[in-house]
């Protein structure tokens, strides 16, 4: 796949990100209450809670869809809170929506062409990563489709396919593996570490799925009213009294 | 593009290229006519269809286009091929100021279309008040005997006009396709479906909703230059009214917003069916003012009920021109 040198590139591959101190409010709701943590290169963190934890208002703050109110966002040692969404993708961080954005009256392919774009100087590259990355999430055969016509699992894969098009570092996905059979769900898993392993991207995953949470991630990030109540890792986490009051309820074993 | 799609296309336009050999004069007007509508639909479509933004103050463009040029031309001597640039750069920035004024204050939807609209209206009262070229009373150019023709000041017969209208239609057409298999296009659509899911995948929004402003400007200020040297009259009620915009955006709606063909189909059945029903109706002898109003909302009353995506992806998808 030819594809132009970019920034992406060019730094390497894995990325660091320390959020600091953040905190945020929506006029008095206080949605992120100085939320701190660090993702470490090539890892998978989960980032787990009840509904209303602040979860996805913490993604939009990372990929710069919303400022926050204090604190920072560095990455690679650059501050990167006040960039606009598009600035923080091209320097490699993409993201999925919770609720899923696709371009709706374009081709699967096209949806993901637009986020090759970001890496591909040409259109004819941009298409031949788009091609590749639909056989990756096993989409290849819908790309002809208007992505109208996709289920919601479907949606979902695409909303990876075209962050995933946009090559980042790091990659913010907001509850891919909800609704998918569990079938699905295990190719997806694999695909995920697959990803984490030989591509060197760093995942944060927002996910109720708590198999695959165990499955995957190093260290479990649990935000309760917009705090940080518990940064361990899975096989501690599920012990943490906190994190069974508040939302897993009953013992969870391995 | 199938193969059959294509030779459509070549068809077509064989027959418009031969068309003033064969067709009587009224029948090369009204090809004029359908042609320079195809054209500024195509030029709002750039904007409407691919990027998404809806203006419905495209007859400021018109104008100002149409003003420019004729007013360098009447005033100075200016060629309408020279003046045609300075028109370029004024409809360009004026369309870039307005979006960006929009953008900023984050005007969007409905209010970024009333803004539009604002805009030509403030036009059109300004001008019947600037007596430098005319006010209300209008701006006439010189019309030099029949039968003499001459490109370079654009004076000359109807073939010549409707020669001129006919590249410009087809450039535009090109340069639309173009501009949709471009990074361009892949970008304004995906604002148009989802400005937030765009910008997460790095497309600077405002740029390329800019840089779509800017050349649907532009190009409709071509529009205007053609109108002023083909009726040789300009009028502020006329060029900046706002049933201009109107009748520039019904080619692409009813033929299909956001297509290549869609405001080219739609601007020869309207044409048709308007000044069909126009003569139909002298003809007849009745006596019906505004029969081509009546059309357009008939039309565009049946278009939005029972084909909501225009003529032409129901009509590729009948030809088998597409899947």
């Amino acid at each position: 796949m030819a594809c132009a040198r970019t920034q992406a590139e060019a730094a390497p591959m894995s990325a660091s990100l320390a959020v600091q101190h953040v905190s945020k409010s929506f006029r008095g709701l206080q949605a992120l209450a100085d939320v701190s943590f660090e993702i470490q290169p090539n890892t998978i963190t989960a980032l787990i809670g009840p509904n209303g934890a602040g979860k996805t208002t913490l993604f939009n703050i990372i990929a710069g869809a919303q400022t926050p109110d204090h604190g920072a966002i560095v990455l690679d040692g650059c501050r990167i809170d006040g960039l606009r969404p598009d600035q923080i993708c091209r320097l490699g961080i993409a993201r999925t929506f919770q609720i899923v954005k696709p371009f709706a009256r374009l081709m699967v392919l096209d949806n993901v062409v637009i986020g090759a774009l970001s890496c591909c100087t040409r259109v004819k590259d941009a298409r031949e990563r788009a091609d590749a990355i639909l056989g990756m999430v096993g989409l290849g055969s819908k790309r002809n489709l208007t992505s109208a016509m996709l289920t919601l699992p479907d949606r979902k894969l695409l909303e990876l396919a075209r962050a995933l098009a946009t090559r980042p570092k790091l990659l913010l996905l907001d509850e891919v593996l909800g609704g998918l059979r569990p079938t699905e769900c295990d190719r997806l898993m694999a695909l995920l570490r697959d990803i984490t392993e030989r591509e060197g991207i760093s995942l944060v995953l927002i996910e109720h799925v708590m198999r695959a949470v165990m499955a995957l991630a190093r260290t479990v990030i649990v935000l309760h009213h917009g705090e940080v109540i518990a940064q361990d890792t899975p096989a501690n986490i599920v012990r943490e009294q906190a994190v069974l009051d508040c939302y897993l309820g009953e013992p969870f074993s391995v | 593009m199938k193969r059959r799609a294509i030779l459509l296309v070549v068809g077509v336009f064989g027959l418009l290229l031969t068309l003033p050999l064969w067709a009587s004069p009224y029948t090369v007007s009204l090809a004029t006519l359908f042609l320079f509508f195809a054209y500024a639909g195509q030029a709002w479509n750039i904007m409407m269809g691919f990027a998404g933004l809806l203006s419905l103050g495209h007859a400021l463009y018109l104008g100002v286009g149409a003003y420019t040029v004729a007013a360098l031309y009447d005033h100075f001597s200016i060629g309408p091929w020279v003046g045609l640039w300075l028109a370029l750069a004024l409809c360009g920035l004026l369309a870039a100021a307005i979006a960006a004024l929009a953008f900023h204050y984050r005007v969007a939807g409905v209010y970024f279309a009333l803004l539009t609209i604002a805009c030509a209206e403030f036009a059109r009262i300004g001008f019947d008040h600037f007596n430098w070229v005319g006010g209300s009373g209008g701006l006439f150019l010189k019309v030099v005997e029949p039968g003499r023709m001459d490109l370079f000041n654009l004076r000359g017969p109807p073939a010549m006009f409707y020669y001129l209208i006919l590249f410009l239609a087809g450039t535009a057409l090109l340069l639309s396709a173009l501009l949709l298999r471009s990074r361009a296009g892949y970008y304004w659509q995906a604002i148009r479906e989802s400005e937030d899911a765009a910008a997460a995948l790095g497309v600077n929004r405002f740029r390329w909703k800019m840089l779509a402003v800017i050349i649907s400007g532009a190009m409709t200020a071509l529009a205007g230059m053609f109108s002023a040297f083909y009726y040789s009259n300009l009028f502020p009620e006329q060029l900046f009214h706002i049933s201009r915009s109107i009748e520039i955006i019904l080619g692409p709606i009813i033929g299909g917003v956001g297509t290549l063909f869609g405001p080219i189909i739609g601007a020869a059945l309207l044409t048709v069916l308007a000044e069909g029903a126009t003569e139909f109706v002298a003809a007849v002898g009745w006596d019906v003012p505004g029969v081509k109003q009546l059309v357009y909302g008939i039309v565009l009353f049946a278009i939005v009920a029972f084909l909501p995506e225009g003529i032409w992806p129901a009509l590729a998808r009948k030809l088998k021109l597409r899947q």
